[in-house]
């Protein structure tokens, strides 16, 4: 290679002469990014979905290839967001595939001062128990004579970050389990 | 705008870009100032002040648009003589119960007749009804419960038509009320509360009048920066009367807009994960004394208007969760919904923990310990459960907080002493599961499956439905009456095997959604609430939603590109109601169905085809024509006139003065907040005098003098809370992602120049907030952002707390949360953290018990008790 060459081949010195002043295209490109392909080009499928942060329901496309989500990008054809994304959006792939996802069952013991490995199957089984006990032990038939039928022994919050479908299977059975203190971050 | 919805913002911008003025009213400078055309600061807490000066110089200047309030407000009907105004009173209505600390609402209503709300607080009026079986429950009880968060809205009349005077010259009709009610607003007054100048907030007045009226419309948009104040209903209302006025609802370009939080918040308001609500705003009931289905319908819904069709709405939602077991004869198992005693929200269940009467606690993709106003309170309440369950990505600090929680470092609380057992399970992710997002415009998008979740990770439909499966499996053969709602519960949704998690099944959303669009007695899909009928033969889990599954068709998913249809953009996603835009835009066309000019067309009445046509489908019975008017003996939606646009309201109108269904007035009234350094300058009542306190006094719990109060020099500043665009609320989806935390890294605080002059503050350097709840730390970023202001003579300084941070994750700080006190908005029971009083001084906070101790100082120094602040 000549020295000519050499430095011809020099990001800085295309990004000065060329036309690319900002570095953001043919000036910065070598021989190895060339070969590359987005991973959108190269996913298997597109899977069209909605951004999770924020409720202006901004439109994402999921790229998945090998069954697992390599890229996730705002979606062009949304009336809504016209394919952009904010930060916090456009962090999404982050959020759903990186290091801050749990994958296991934790369990602190009561009184326990570090975390324990527990079973899921196992966790659903004990947390089952203590809904019908706690319910059972809340239990109201009446409140100054008047019937309510209800317990005041648990509660939940949440909501605001879930599916419909999901309220509406968690209203329906805290409903049927009488419990009424039954909130979400709408109220805050 | 542009920091915690910037995609929306976008809108702004093109609209911007076509010739509108943006105004963003907003005590900092933010992102969205540097791009508005006008950016008023004013003071935290004062926006009643300001936009009831805008109400004023409305009314005073004759700016209305006549026309339009005329036909569509009750700006002509009159009320009784037995009103009484907080110019009357000197800052309150008539009807306040001093003892009670509530107002019994009935001097406020209509001549010769009685209006009943079909939201908001509905059941007021549960005692006064004819058809109602009496009970013993307090009406103080059923105020407090909070029916309704007011969507929609309305109400109707019991019996009788009100008197209306269209000239609105009556000295009783509702115009003249308002009239009098803002005439003190004025602009000398609005710079003196607010610290808004007279000229600038002269041209707001002059930019919003001249942008209203036939040809041009404005639009409001808002956040929590105006619901979380102990008069955070009345803020939008206030709104709500200036937009009525200037004819801007239910026109293109018109609206007040909230902008919400979560991808779905909407949708848990809507099928709600709340205390006081059924699936579409129909109210859970509240308990009476014998009281069955007819006498819930009786008390709670009206004649007039969709509202009058509660019964059918209320028997498909117990036919769609009690199948064959409702009948007729059993009341549709209406006796199986537990009944509400007064509020039960969630702070009323963190006192409930406190107490220990409730024991058990699921915490599901939200983060109490950091985003609940005075969290310490809520990580107190979690430490004294006997068990919580939390669902998440990451382990946030309402997982942790028992071993590594502030109350931890300070001793007030020891590992080894807390006796809740935790179970943490992990959430799967948005692109692991179908299921739909209601968002900020009420429009359903669904998103779909694209990988399974790993590991433990699970959807909340497995978890709710395995739950469910699981309990009545351990129930079956249960002949306890207790366990009959669970037992007979439908709950036999289709799954679909978890390919990596052998023998593990997910339910299938699709399968909710259709419980959720309804059917009719052959199965079939409803594709409108209309369809709905009150004797069981249809079922349907969210009256609201129904036509999202019309012809079996999943309507949320429906994804035509923006460019290949009109600008409404209809066939992407699906909004409740029935797929209208634009809610109530009956009121885009004048009293002859025409719209009220070419520019702002939007739906209209197509004379030759005697059908609604528009742009956006009418939110309106498509073939009923303006000129309709409705026999007098006619009810329900026939009772609407071809006039009456507002069609969830007991007269189809729009309410600049509401007779029922607010428990802290008819109309919004300038009041201090809970903490303010300067007394209301209006009224001698300080503080909305109905504001919910009494229940909520704790130790942790201490409120601070206000005004001229002595001890109230002590906290000198002003403080608000706040958001920025690099995270998203708690933390939780975040703080510990490292992008979004190296964006922003740490908790910080925002003070002026001058502020970080008088205390000695240094930019990067650190502070410590103090209030008489608890104290934190922040880095200080001095800016020009915040404007000091003068206030009745005297500089105020605002201090800027985002308050996105706690110890767990990434990006590290303390809770700004952890500042706020328990003052709620009586109507929603919505905390006022956007503006507080606090004290700042340089330096980090004390570790270990000496930071408790700083605090106990403080309110040793303001002479703080258990009474203070807590007056009427």
């Amino acid at each position: 290679m000549g020295v000519k060459t050499w430095i011809e081949e020099w990001p800085v010195y295309r990004q000065l002469t060329g036309n690319d002043p900002l570095g953001r295209a043919a000036a910065v490109k070598s021989r190895r990014s060339a070969t590359l392909a987005p991973r959108s080009a190269t996913a298997d499928k597109v899977v069209k979905s909605i951004c999770p942060f924020c409720a202006v329901g901004c439109g994402q496309n999921v790229f998945v290839k090998d069954e697992k989500v390599v890229q996730v990008e705002g979606d062009p054809d949304s009336p809504v967001s016209r394919g952009r994304l904010c930060p916090r959006g456009s962090s999404t792939l982050q959020l759903v595939t990186g290091s801050a996802r749990e994958y296991k069952v934790r369990y602190r013991r009561p009184h326990g001062t570090e975390w324990e490995e527990l079973d899921l199957d196992t966790a659903m089984d004990m947390i089952a128990d203590r809904v019908v006990a706690t319910r059972r032990e809340g239990w109201q038939w009446k409140s100054d004579d008047a019937r309510v039928r209800r317990t005041m022994g648990l509660a939940s919050l949440g909501g605001a970050t879930l599916d419909n479908e999901e309220n509406y299977l968690l209203k329906k059975l805290f409903t049927a389990l009488g419990a009424i203190q039954i909130e979400n971050q709408a109220r805050i | 705008m542009a920091e915690c919805h910037p995609v929306g913002f976008q809108w702004v911008m093109e609209a911007k870009a076509r010739g509108a003025t943006v105004i963003h009213v907003d005590p900092r400078f933010t992102r969205t100032s540097a791009l508005a055309d006008l950016h008023v600061p004013l003071r935290a807490g004062t926006d009643i002040a300001f936009l009831g000066g805008i109400i004023n110089y409305v009314l005073a200047n004759e700016k209305d648009f006549r026309e339009y309030i005329v036909a569509y407000t009750n700006a002509g009907t009159i009320l009784t003589d037995e009103y009484r105004d907080t110019e009357d009173l000197d800052g309150v209505f008539s009807g306040l119960d001093t003892e009670e600390r509530t107002y019994d609402f009935h001097t406020w209503q209509y001549e010769g007749m009685e209006v009943q709300a079909a939201s908001g607080q509905r059941d007021q009026e549960y005692e006064d009804h004819p058809g109602t079986k009496k009970g013993r429950a307090s009406s103080k009880s059923v105020r407090q419960s909070g029916r309704g968060e007011a969507h929609g809205s309305g109400g109707a009349a019991i019996a009788g038509e009100p008197e209306v005077d269209p000239t609105l010259q009556h000295p009783r009709c509702v115009y003249q009320v308002l009239k009098r009610h803002y005439a003190r607003y004025t602009p000398e007054m609005v710079e003196q509360i607010c610290g808004v100048p007279q000229d600038t907030f002269r041209q707001v007045c002059e930019l919003l009048t001249d942008n209203s009226g036939r040809d041009r419309t404005s639009a409001f948009v808002y956040s929590v920066g105006w619901t979380q104040h102990t008069v955070g209903v009345q803020y939008i209302r206030t709104a709500a009367v200036l937009q009525q006025l200037l004819g801007n609802i239910g026109r293109p370009g018109g609206g007040i807009m909230a902008l919400r939080g979560h991808a779905s918040i909407q949708g848990s308001t809507d099928i709600p994960t709340l205390f006081n609500l059924l699936p579409g705003y129909i109210p859970m009931p509240h308990a009476h004394a014998h009281m069955d289905l007819d006498s819930f319908i009786e008390g709670e819904s009206p004649r007039k208007g969709y509202w009058a069709e509660m019964r059918a709405y209320t028997v498909s939602l117990l036919k769609a969760w009690w199948g064959p077991a409702a009948t007729p004869e059993n009341d549709f198992c209406f006796d199986y919904l537990p009944r509400l005693t007064g509020s039960h929200s969630t702070y009323e269940t963190v006192m409930a923990q406190l107490a220990g009467n409730c024991k058990g606690y699921f915490v599901l993709g939200e983060n109490p310990a950091v985003g609940s106003a005075n969290a310490k309170m809520q990580r107190m309440g979690m430490a004294n459960l006997e068990w919580l369950v939390v669902r998440d990505f990451s382990l946030i600090e309402s997982a942790t907080w028992w071993k590594d929680g502030p109350e931890i470092e300070t001793g007030e609380l020891r590992t080894e002493d807390i006796g809740t057992e935790v179970f943490f399970l992990p959430a799967a992710a948005h692109t692991e599961k179908d299921g739909s997002f209601t968002n900020t415009q009420r429009m359903l998008q669904w998103h779909h499956q694209a990988v399974e979740p790993a590991g433990d990770a699970r959807s909340d439909l497995w978890f709710a439905f395995h739950l469910g499966r699981r309990i009545r499996e351990k129930l079956a053969g249960s002949t306890d009456e207790m366990d009959r709602p669970l037992l007979d519960l439908t709950w036999d949704y289709p799954t679909t095997p978890l390919q990596s998690h052998p023998g593990d099944v997910e339910p299938e959303a699709e399968a909710v959604l259709a419980e959720i669009n309804g059917w009719d007695a052959e199965g079939g899909p409803l594709s409108s609430y209309e369809q709905l009928n009150d004797d069981g033969s249809t079922a349907c889990g969210c009256w609201i939603y129904c036509g999202v599954y019309s012809d079996g068709v999943n309507q949320a998913s429906r994804r035509t590109p923006a460019t290949e249809q009109n600008w409404v953009a209809n066939q992407w996603g699906w909004a409740w109601p029935a797929n209208r835009r634009v809610l109530y835009n009956r009121a885009s066309a004048d009293p002859d169905g025409k719209p009220w000019s070419a520019r702002k067309a939007l739906v209209w009445w197509d004379e030759e085809k005697a059908l609604w046509q528009g742009h956006d489908i009418p939110d309106f019975t498509a073939s009923k024509s303006p000129h309709y008017r409705p026999p007098t003996d006619a009810s329900g939606a026939e009772a609407l006139a071809g006039v009456d646009p507002f069609v969830m309201q007991a007269d189809g109108k729009s309410w600049l003065f509401v007779p029922a269904g607010l428990t802290d007035g008819p109309l919004p009234t300038h009041y201090e907040p809970q903490e303010s350094p300067v007394p209301n300058l209006l009224y001698s009542q300080q503080r909305n005098p109905v504001r919910q306190i009494l229940s909520m006094v704790h130790p942790d719990d201490r409120f601070q003098p206000s005004g001229s109060e002595p001890g109230a020099e002590v906290f000198p500043y002003m403080m608000s809370t706040y958001r920025i665009a690099e995270h998203h609320t708690a933390g939780g989806m975040s703080r510990y992602q490292p992008y979004l935390a190296e964006l922003a890294p740490e908790m910080f605080c925002e003070v002026s120049p001058e502020l970080a002059r008088e205390r000695g503050l240094e930019h990067a350097g650190w502070a410590t907030i103090v209030t008489a709840r608890n104290c934190i730390e922040a880095r200080v970023l001095v800016t020009e952002r915040m404007t000091p202001m003068t206030i009745n003579g005297r500089v105020l300084h605002h201090v800027g707390l985002p308050y996105h941070w706690g110890q767990g994750g990434l990006a590290r700080g303390d809770s700004a949360n952890d500042l706020a006190h328990l003052s709620l908005d009586p109507n929603s029971h919505i905390q006022e953290v956007k503006v507080g009083q606090c004290d700042i001084r340089p330096g980090r906070r004390p570790r270990g018990p000496a930071r408790v101790e700083l605090v106990k100082e403080y309110q040793r120094r303001a002479g703080i008790t258990e009474h203070t602040g807590t007056e009427i």
